[in-house]
């Protein structure tokens, strides 16, 4: 507040003093302990940039190279470090650039507050240049969006963004202020951080009735399945999960946003459910008598078909949001409340348990799925390299300390099936929407908000092109990030679908791709192409070795096939092994 | 199965509220049978007043989605006999055939029809009810040469609410600044904790 005072007409004797609502931006955002901003200046958006100029030092701003970028970093600065992204924006083009983003973060509960610019008031609704009304587009994809009009409410609203954001179910919040508001001088009076608004229940009222219900359940359970999602890791209850299941011995599979809440390799973790995940907990799950669901929300992609999913269980379902209890699978006692709390009440009244045989199935299932797929994905006869070995090879190196980011394909479910992961908010993939293009800012946002840390984006040749002016931000801002393209030329996952179920009518999946090698050559990035077995593990440890960004593009089979597989329209314990069984 | 349900939310008084309300429908493609937005008991509380057909699964979750909007305060849903609903509906008819025909002022006075203007030309008519009532007699005034209709959307009283200014207390008293939470007593699992 000190060096905000210095900017604006302190009055004498009096508490509140003149400041630009510009000004109040950027105090809102020193207050709330922002230290990066991820944005792209324009027209609308430039008083609160020349606000900035001046907090460049606290406020660390990182020009991406499209508004999209700008997002998906701020996604995954969220997501390794657990607190809110904060992105600026202009109006008109700069804020409609955002809505992929705002859908990504809303789907996969990501705290995010963007900051758009926008017209003059007195210019609303006349289709000014670069006016868009984009408080209404965004109202789906949004947790809560509001327009200022007039600077006397940007204190306020921006507290109220924040807690929003950051509380209960997290989520995007796009904030759009007009120029005149930007502009305004008024009588501000300090920031003050919000904690309550009337109209809004971050957390349900835990109901110990049914705690007591989900525990006997439980204690009850010959075949008891944990299945646990990014609520573990967004209510930072990840010790209490570990005491749960460890004072019950209960096997525990991860979806794909719940992974690295434990690490990959847990005794009590079976792996992945879900569409690609593996054999084990997907077939398993129709043969435990009680699924404990846990910060996880029944996505078709973890069910399946519906109807056929753990129709013999009995289901206890904890979450925040109570929308999501009973809205895809009929819960038989509900557990409503932060996972935070409501799992040390849970876990004080389990009763130790062994479950030895019905553990024991998880793992000849887990050793059936190793020798008739895994290995020899991972120990391949033929010369043509395969993800899945780039992932083994991988895992030795980093040890399972890094922060893998994938993006959207066969590559993002190779990643989430084979990267050895150690510690939480490691594994940074776009899981409800599917945004290819995801990988790469996502990476530059969580290489910022885990310096400290490894930070590698795994794409294919086609998600790669989509994002791929960031290499720009990379250039400019050098985040040590570690990009690995893996290169089938192809559009994998449809081409795989369409190898399956479309007679192999290859509809444009055939993709071309520049020489990436040079392409990031020509950004001052470091890189180099491998093809052959034999010089993988050195190039990846030079990757890793290097003290700067690295590209490493990897040529890997063209028509290789991500199993197991849930067929679309099938149930969890329909899943195949191989193509033979489709 | 299929039935109406009357969705009823009170909301703060928020620009936009109508708009956030409304897409939670047309997302999952359900129409409206009727909208109102009212003031309620409490200044500056709004309160929507929604109709659907569906069925009590889909309503139920749509409810809950409803009830997640920022701006929402409180919904509630309802089966039609548990609440008290009435509609207003205004009917034009030339004032020449009234005057000719007994019958129509016989059938406005059987359905509690009142007049609300009358001039040389038309008279303009209310009638209050639900759409059963409503229909008929527009149906009846048909043959009579109706001019135009018009009805309101529904509104309606819970039977067993007890108003939102119990609620409104009861969200204000949670303001953490006013009453801090104490998180020991997690440990005591036996009693119920708010947040």
């Amino acid at each position: 507040m000190e060096t905000i005072k210095q900017h604006t007409n302190t009055k004498e004797n009096q508490k509140a003093h003149q400041a630009s609502g510009s000004i109040a931006v950027i105090d809102a955002l020193l207050s709330e302990n922002v230290d990066t901003i991820f944005g792209y200046p324009g027209g609308a958006i430039m008083p609160i940039y020349d606000a900035l100029y001046d907090y460049r030092d606290k406020l660390h701003h990182i020009l991406v190279r499209h508004e999209q970028g700008a997002i998906h970093a701020a996604q995954g600065y969220a997501r390794v470090s657990g607190k809110t992204g904060v992105v600026f924006a202009t109006s008109g083009p700069g804020a409609t650039n955002l809505v992929t983003g705002l859908a990504d973060a809303m789907i996969d509960s990501t705290p995010v507050v963007c900051i758009t610019g926008q017209v003059f008031a007195h210019l609303l609704g006349t289709d000014a240049f670069q006016e868009t009304d984009i408080v209404n587009i965004t109202s789906p994809v949004t947790k809560w969006n509001y327009q200022i009009t007039d600077a006397n409410e940007i204190p306020e609203v921006l507290a109220k963004a924040f807690y929003i954001a950051k509380s209960g179910r997290p989520g995007p919040v796009l904030i759009d202020i007009t120029k005149n508001a930007q502009l305004q001088l008024f009588d501000y009076n300090g920031y003050k951080s919000c904690i309550h608004v009337r109209s809004y229940r971050p957390k349900p009222v835990v109901k110990p009735e049914y705690i007591q219900a989900a525990a006997d359940l439980i204690n009850q359970a010959k075949k008891p399945l944990v299945v646990f999602g990014q609520g573990v890791i967004l209510g930072n209850a990840e010790k209490e999960f570990l005491q749960f299941i460890e004072k019950a011995n209960l096997p525990t599979a991860w979806t794909i946003m719940g992974m690295s809440a434990i690490p990959t390799d847990h005794p009590l973790g079976v792996g992945m459910v879900g569409m690609h995940g593996n054999y084990g907990p997907n077939y398993l799950t129709n043969e435990c008598d009680v699924l404990i669901a846990i910060g996880m929300r029944f996505d078709d992609r973890v069910t399946g078909r519906l109807d056929k999913y753990a129709k013999q269980a009995k289901i206890v379902h904890l979450d925040i949001d109570p929308a999501e209890v009973d809205k895809n699978v009929l819960t038989t006692v509900p557990v409503w409340g932060d996972c935070k709390e409501t799992l040390p009440l849970l876990t004080a009244l389990l009763e130790p348990k062994e479950h030895k045989t019905w553990m024991q199935e998880f793992q000849d299932k887990m050793q059936y799925e190793k020798e008739v797929l895994i290995d020899k994905e991972r120990f391949p006869e033929t010369e043509e390299l395969t993800m899945g070995e780039v992932l083994f090879e991988l895992n030795e190196l980093t040890h399972g300390n890094a922060v893998m980011v994938s993006d959207v394909g066969q590559h993002q479910m190779v990643v989430c099936r084979y990267s050895k992961q150690n510690q939480t908010r490691s594994n940074i993939t776009s899981g409800g929407l599917g945004t290819m293009g995801f990988a790469l800012p996502a990476a530059i946002g969580a290489k910022f908000g885990a310096p400290e840390r490894t930070v590698v984006a795994i794409m294919g040749d086609g998600s790669a092109q989509m994002n791929l002016q960031e290499l720009g931000t990379i250039m400019q801002f050098q985040p040590n990030v570690k990009i690995i393209i893996l290169n089938n030329q192809f559009l994998g996952m449809v081409r795989q679908w369409q190898e399956l179920f479309h007679e192999r009518r290859y509809s444009f999946t055939d993709i071309t791709s520049p020489d990436f090698v040079q392409v990031a050559k020509g950004y001052h990035i470091k890189g180099q192409k491998v093809a052959e077995r034999s010089e993988l593990k050195k190039a990846l440890t030079e990757m890793l070795a290097s003290n700067e960004s690295y590209l490493l593009e990897i040529m890997v089979a063209k028509e290789d096939n991500v199993f197991p597989m849930v067929p679309q329209g099938k149930g969890v314990s329909e899943i195949v092994l191989s193509k033979d069984q489709i | 199965m299929k039935q109406e349900y009357t969705i009823t939310a009170y909301t703060e008084n928020q620009v936009g509220i109508l708009n956030k309300i409304a897409i939670m429908f047309s997302r999952r493609k359900i129409s409206l049978e009727s909208l109102n937005t009212s003031p309620s008991e409490v200044e500056n509380i709004y309160r929507f007043t929604i109709v659907v057909k569906e069925s009590e699964s889909v309503v139920k979750n749509l409810v809950k989605q409803i009830g997640k909007i920022v701006d929402v305060l409180k919904v509630y849903v309802n089966t039609n006999d548990e609440i008290i609903w009435q509609q207003i509906a205004l009917y034009k008819v030339p004032t020449e055939i009234i005057m000719k025909e007994a019958k129509v002022e016989r059938l406005l006075r059987a359905y509690g029809a009142n007049a609300v203007v009358i001039r040389n030309d038309y008279t303009v008519f209310e009638s209050t009810g639900q759409d059963e009532e409503i229909n008929k007699l527009l149906s009846e005034l048909h043959k009579y040469g109706l001019i135009e209709f018009v009805r309101s959307s529904r509104i309606a009283i819970m039977k067993a609410s007890e108003g939102i200014h119990k609620s409104i207390l009861e969200l204000e008293k949670n303001d953490p600044t006013k009453d801090p939470i104490n998180n020991e007593f997690l440990s005591l699992k036996s009693k119920i904790f708010q947040m």
